[in-house]
C-alpha cells in the first residue's frame, strides 16, 4: 500500500487500465544495471532513451511499519517535512527549483519504504541529485512550519479517511486482521497520534533511518550506468555511512479465530463485503505460494471472465460485483481476499454464503488447468506493457529492491509466473484459505438520524 | 483491401519535434497518415516495444443525451465492449483478456472516446475487436441489465460522496437550463429508462467518421496503419456533423451555496467564466493558471496549504468546453476553516486581477510549461491522447515545435491585461458540502431537475 503524500495534481491521467505488475514485473523487462557505492548505497540505472527525460528516485528502507507504538504516521509526517528545507535549499524551494527547471516531483510512504522522486529533463539530473543528497543529511526544521504541516496531514487524513466510510472501515479491518504485526496501524496515523507528533520525533526518526547505506538510488529513462556512476559517486558517494538499526518487526501469532468488523455509516450508500486472510509474502511464511496465489486471484476473481464473476454476477445475479485480490510484495504478512457488493434484493449475508460456497467448491474440486494456463499467459504478456513508461519501471524496481528483493528475482518474474501449475495453485489455496483466522468486514448504510 | 492500399499509397507527412538531446534520446516525429480510404490519423512511430496504442475521439458526449435519458453516453461506453458481432459478452471479454488487449470507451461532456492498446502480435485481432465494438455492438439483455445495475449502484454510491455532491450542485446552479446542468452519468431514474434502441441510436449517431480524430503511438508503420484504419473505421457512417451545442451563459454568478452534510471536512468547489480554447490569450492564460494553481510554489498552494496548513490540496484549472468556458477549482478543509479559506481564495483571485504576476513568477512559469512538456511523452497513452487533442483543436502538425516560442513571447503587458480578463473574485460561485462554520449561504441550493 502506498500513500502518496504530496499531490501536485496529475497533469496527465493514465488513459489505459492495463495492469502493470507492480513490484514484480519481469525477465528481460527492465534490464536494470546496478552497483553499490562504497558507503553502501545501491545505485540502479534503467535505460530507456525514447525521450530526454529521467525519473530520479531515492528509496529509504524505512516506512510506517518501523514506527514505534504511539507514533503512528511519523514516517509519513517526516516525508512531508523533507520539503521543509536545508541550509542550502530553504523551505519550499525544493519543489520550486524542480518546477523552475521544468520538472515534477513527489514523494510517498509505504509500510516498508519511503520514496522521493523527480521526473525532469535528463540534463537536469545533476541538479536533483545534488538536492536529494543534500536533504538526506542536512534537514532543518522550523517549529512553526512543523505545526502548519501537521495541520496539512490532518487535513489529508480527513480527505482520505474520515470523509470516507470505506476507508474508515478498511482502517479498522487492518487493525483486526493483524494481531501483532505493525501493518495493523494506519500509515497516515491515528488522528490523535498525528496531533501529538513533534519536530523532535521527526528529527529522531530521520537521524535513525535516513542514511546512504539504508537507501537505494534508481534512475530510469535517458541515462546509462556509464553516465550515472560518476554522478552517483559525486553526490551520494561522499555521504558517510552511519549505523542503522535492524528493522524490528514483531511476529504474528497463529491466527485461530475468525473475526467480523462491521460499520454502519450514514455516508455508506449500500452494503459491501470483504474477507481477508493473512497470506505469505516474499519474506514471510511460505513464500513459494506467492505467485500461485496471484494466479489463483486472477483465475477465480480477476475480471469479468473469472469464475466468481461469472457465477455470482452473471449467472446467480446475487452480486453486482465480486472479485479476489492477492499481495505478496511486503516484508511482513500479505493478504489474500475476496470482495463483493450484493445485487439489489440480496443481502450481504446471501452474497457471503455464495462466495463461501464457491470457495468450498474450488477447494474440493480444484481449478481448471486450462484456466490457470490462460491466466499465466496473460499475466506474462502484461509484463511487456510494463516497459512502456519511464516512471513505472523505476517505481517497480525501486519498490522490490526496497523490501529486499534482488534484481535477478525481479527479472525472473515472467519465468516464475510461467512455471506456475494448477497443482501449485491448489496447494497455495489450501494452505491459506482453509485457515479459520480470517477477517470479514461489512459496510452498511445507516439512516441519518 | 490490400489492392486498395497499393492503388493509392498511404500518404504521410512528417514533422520532427526535437526535444533537446542531453543523453542519447531521440527526437519524436509526428506523422500525418491518410489511409487509402481517406481516414486520417497522427502517428508517432516507436519500435522499442512491441506495443501499439490508439486513441480516438468523437463528437457528442453526455451533453448530447436526450432529456430524460441522461447517462446514455456513459451506458453506451460501458456496453460497447460487452459483446459485439459474433461474440457474446463472455466470448468478447475472453478475446480481450487472453491477449491482454486493452479496449475501452468513455464519455465526456462534449465527446466520446475510444482507446486501444495491444501487443503487435495481436494487433489484427485487437483492431478487429475494436471495429466490432463500434460497428456491431450487441447490447444483449444480460450485459445491458448487469451494467445498468452496476451504474445505478455507482450512482447511489457517489450520491453520498461530498465531492460528487459539490460538483453536481455547482453545475446545476451554473447551468439551470443547459445540458451541462444535468448529471453526466444520469440518475437512477434516467438510467432506468434507457433502452437498447436508445443505445443503438446513440452509437450510430456518435461513432461516425465525421469529426473523428485518431492518434496512434508505437510499433506500427504508416503503411500498416493505413490498412488497419480502413478496416477498423472504414465502415463507420460518414454522416454530417451533429448540431453544435448551444452556447451557455453561466447563472448563479457570485453566489455561495451550502449543502449540509455531517462530515468532518467540508468539500468546496468554485468557478466562474473562462476563455475559449482558441482564444488568442490562451497562452497568457496558461501561464497565469500555472502561477495561480500549478502545485507547490503557486499562489493558492503557497498561501492556503504551505503558510496556513488549511488544506492538503487546492487546485484550479481552465475548462474550455464547447458550450461554455470556465475556470474551476476546489479545496477541502475542516468545517471551522471554510469561511477563512473561501475568503482567502477570493483575496488571492482579486490580487492577481489587480496587480498581475511578478516577473519572477512569469519566468518560472514559462520555464516550467516549456521544460515539463517532454514529461508528457514518457509513455504511449498520453502521447496518443495528445495527438488527438492537437487534431481536435485544429493545431498544425508543427504546433509542438512552435508552442515554446508562443509561450515565451507572452509579455507582462499581456499578462496584466489577461489577469483582469481571467480572474473575477466577485463572480466566483462557491458550493460547500459539509457543516461549515461562520459561512453564510447567499442562495438556496438548487434542486435537481425532474
Amino acid at each position: 500500500m502506498r500513500l502518496p503524500a504530496i499531490g501536485r495534481g496529475a497533469l496527465f491521467l493514465a488513459l489505459f487500465c492495463i495492469l502493470v505488475p507492480g513490484g514484480s514485473a519481469g525477465a528481460k523487462v527492465y534490464e536494470p544495471e546496478s552497483f553499490t557505492l562504497s558507503n553502501g548505497m545501491q545505485v540502479v540505472a534503467i535505460t530507456d532513451q525514447r525521450v530526454p527525460v529521467v525519473t530520479h528516485m531515492v528509496w529509504y528502507k524505512v516506512g510506517g511499519a518501523d514506527e514505534a507504538p504511539g507514533e503512528t504516521g511519523l514516517a509519513h509526517f517526516l516525508e512531508h517535512l523533507l520539503f521543509k528545507g536545508t541550509e542550502k535549499v530553504p523551505s519550499g524551494e525544493f519543489s520550486r527549483i524542480v518546477s523552475r527547471n521544468g520538472g515534477q516531483g513527489n514523494a510517498f510512504t509505504g509500510y516498508d519504504y519511503t520514496a522521493y522522486f523527480q521526473t525532469i529533463a535528463s540534463d537536469k539530473l545533476p541538479l536533483v541529485m545534488e538536492m536529494e543528497a543534500d536533504r538526506m543529511t542536512n534537514l532543518m526544521l522550523d517549529e512553526d512550519e512543523v505545526a502548519a504541516e501537521r495541520q496539512v496531514v490532518l487535513e489529508e487524513r480527513r480527505s482520505r479517511v474520515d470523509n470516507s466510510p470505506a476507508a474508515l472501515l478498511s482502517e479498522r479491518t487492518n487493525a483486526a486482521l493483524y494481531l501483532n504485526y505493525p501493518y495493523r496501524r494506519p500509515l497516515i496515523g491515528w488522528a490523535h497520534e498525528i496531533e501529538a507528533l513533534t519536530r523532535e520525533n521527526a528529527l529522531a526518526f530521520y537521524r535513525k533511518w535516513y542514511a546512504p547505506n539504508n537507501a537505494i538510488l534508481v534512475v530510469a529513462g535517458d541515462i546509462t550506468m556509464e553516465r550515472l556512476k560518476p554522478l552517483a559517486e559525486k553526490y551520494y558517494g561522499v555521504i558517510p555511512a552511519r549505523p542503522v538499526p535492524e528493522r524490528m518487526r514483531p511476529e504474528e501469532p497463529e491466527q485461530i479465530a475468525a473475526r467480523r468488523v462491521e460499520l454502519a455509516h450514514p455516508l455508506a450508500a449500500q452494503e459491501s463485503w470483504t474477507r481477508r486472510w493473512l497470506a505469505p509474502s516474499r519474506f514471510w511464511g511460505e513464500s513459494r505460494h506467492v505467485l500461485p496465489l496471484a494466479v489463483l486471484a486472477e483465475v477465480i476473481g480477476g475480471g469479468s471472465t473469472s469464475r466468481l464473476y461469472k457465477k455470482l454476477v452473471i449467472e446467480e445475479k446475487v452480486a453486482l460485483s465480486v472479485g479476489a485480490f492477492s499481495g505478496g510484495g511486503d516484508i511482513g504478512p500479505s493478504t489474500f481476499g475476496f470482495y463483493g457488493v450484493p445485487a439489489e434484493g440480496h443481502s450481504v449475508e446471501a452474497l457471503e454464503k455464495a462466495v463461501e460456497a464457491e470457495l468450498q467448491a474450488i477447494l474440493r474440486d480444484g481449478v481448471d488447468p486450462a484456466e490457470v494456463a490462460r491466466a499465466v499467459k496473460s499475466m506474462k504478456a502484461s509484463a511487456v506493457y510494463a516497459r512502456d513508461s519511464v516512471t513505472a519501471p523505476a517505481h517497480a524496481v525501486g519498490q522490490a529492491l526496497a523490501v529486499g528483493r534482488t534484481i535477478e528475482q525481479i527479472e525472473s518474474w515472467p519465468e516464475e509466473v510461467g512455471a506456475v501449475t494448477a497443482e501449485q495453485v491448489m496447494e497455495a489455496a489450501r494452505a491459506v484459505l482453509t485457515k479459520p483466522g480470517h477477517v470479514t468486514s461489512v459496510l452498511r448504510p445507516k439512516p441519518a438520524s | 483491401m490490400t489492392t486498395m492500399l497499393f492503388r493509392c499509397a498511404v500518404f504521410a507527412l512528417g514533422t520532427l519535434l526535437v526535444l533537446g538531446r542531453a543523453g542519447g534520446a531521440e527526437a519524436i516525429e509526428i506523422k500525418r497518415v491518410v489511409s487509402p480510404g481517406g481516414i486520417e490519423a497522427w502517428l508517432v512511430e516507436d519500435h522499442k516495444n512491441p506495443i501499439i496504442t490508439l486513441s480516438a475521439s468523437f463528437k457528442g458526449g453526455a451533453a448530447a443525451d436526450p432529456d430524460g435519458k441522461e447517462g446514455l453516453a456513459d451506458m453506451v461506453a460501458a456496453l460497447l465492449d460487452e459483446g459485439a458481432g459474433p461474440y457474446d459478452s463472455e466470448a468478447f471479454r475472453r478475446q480481450l483478456e487472453d491477449r491482454v488487449i486493452g479496449l475501452g470507451f468513455s464519455a465526456g461532456r462534449d465527446g466520446f472516446s475510444a482507446r486501444l492498446q495491444t501487443l503487435t502480435e495481436h494487433s489484427d485481432t485487437a483492431f478487429e475487436l475494436m471495429r466490432l465494438a463500434m460497428s456491431e455492438p450487441r447490447f444483449d439483455p444480460e450485459p445491458v441489465e448487469r451494467i445498468r445495475a452496476q451504474i445505478v449502484s455507482s450512482l447511489k454510491r457517489s450520491a453520498t460522496r461530498p465531492q460528487t455532491i459539490a460538483s453536481e450542485t455547482w453545475w446545476r446552479a451554473a447551468f439551470p437550463d443547459h445540458p451541462y446542468g444535468r448529471p453526466d452519468s444520469g440518475t437512477v431514474d434516467s438510467v432506468g429508462r434507457i433502452t437498447v434502441e436508445d443505445m443503438k441510436g446513440f452509437a450510430g449517431k456518435v461513432l461516425t467518421r465525421d469529426q473523428m480524430e485518431i492518434g496512434v503511438v508505437g510499433d506500427i508503420d504508416p503503411q500498416r496503419l493505413g490498412l488497419l484504419l480502413d478496416r477498423t473505421f472504414g465502415a463507420l457512417p460518414d454522416t454530417p456533423a451533429q448540431t453544435p451545442l448551444e452556447a451557455a451563459q453561466l447563472s448563479a454568478v457570485g453566489e455561495t451555496f451550502v449543502v449540509e452534510q455531517a462530515v468532518p471536512q467540508s468539500v468546496v468547489v468554485f468557478g466562474h467564466r473562462g476563455i475559449p480554447r482558441d482564444d488568442p490569450d490562451r497562452f497568457a492564460a496558461a501561464i497565469l493558471m500555472e502561477i495561480m494553481a500549478g502545485g507547490f510554489g503557486s499562489r493558492l498552494t503557497e498561501e492556503i496549504r504551505e503558510k496556513r496548513g488549511l488544506t492538503y490540496g487546492i487546485y484550479a484549472y481552465s475548462l474550455p468546453l464547447d458550450g461554455a468556458q470556465m475556470v474551476m477549482g476546489g479545496v477541502s478543509t475542516r468545517n471551522d476553516k471554510v469561511a477563512e479559506t473561501v475568503r482567502l481564495v477570493r483575496e488571492i483571485w482579486a490580487e492577481m486581477a489587480e496587480n498581475g504576476p511578478t516577473e519572477q513568477e512569469v519566468r518560472d512559469a514559462k520555464t516550467y510549461i516549456n521544460g515539463s512538456f517532454p514529461m508528457q511523452l514518457t509513455s504511449s497513452a498520453p502521447i496518443a491522447g495528445m495527438l488527438v487533442s492537437l487534431q481536435r483543436d485544429k493545431r498544425p502538425l508543427d504546433y509542438l515545435e512552435k508552442r515554446p516560442e508562443l509561450i515565451d513571447s507572452v509579455t507582462m503587458t499581456d499578462l496584466k491585461r489577461v489577469a483582469k480578463r481571467l480572474f473575477h473574485a466577485d463572480e466566483l460561485t462557491f458550493v460547500v458540502v459539509g457543516q461549515p462554520k461562520d459561512l453564510k449561504a447567499t442562495a438556496p441550493v438548487p434542486q435537481p431537475r425532474s
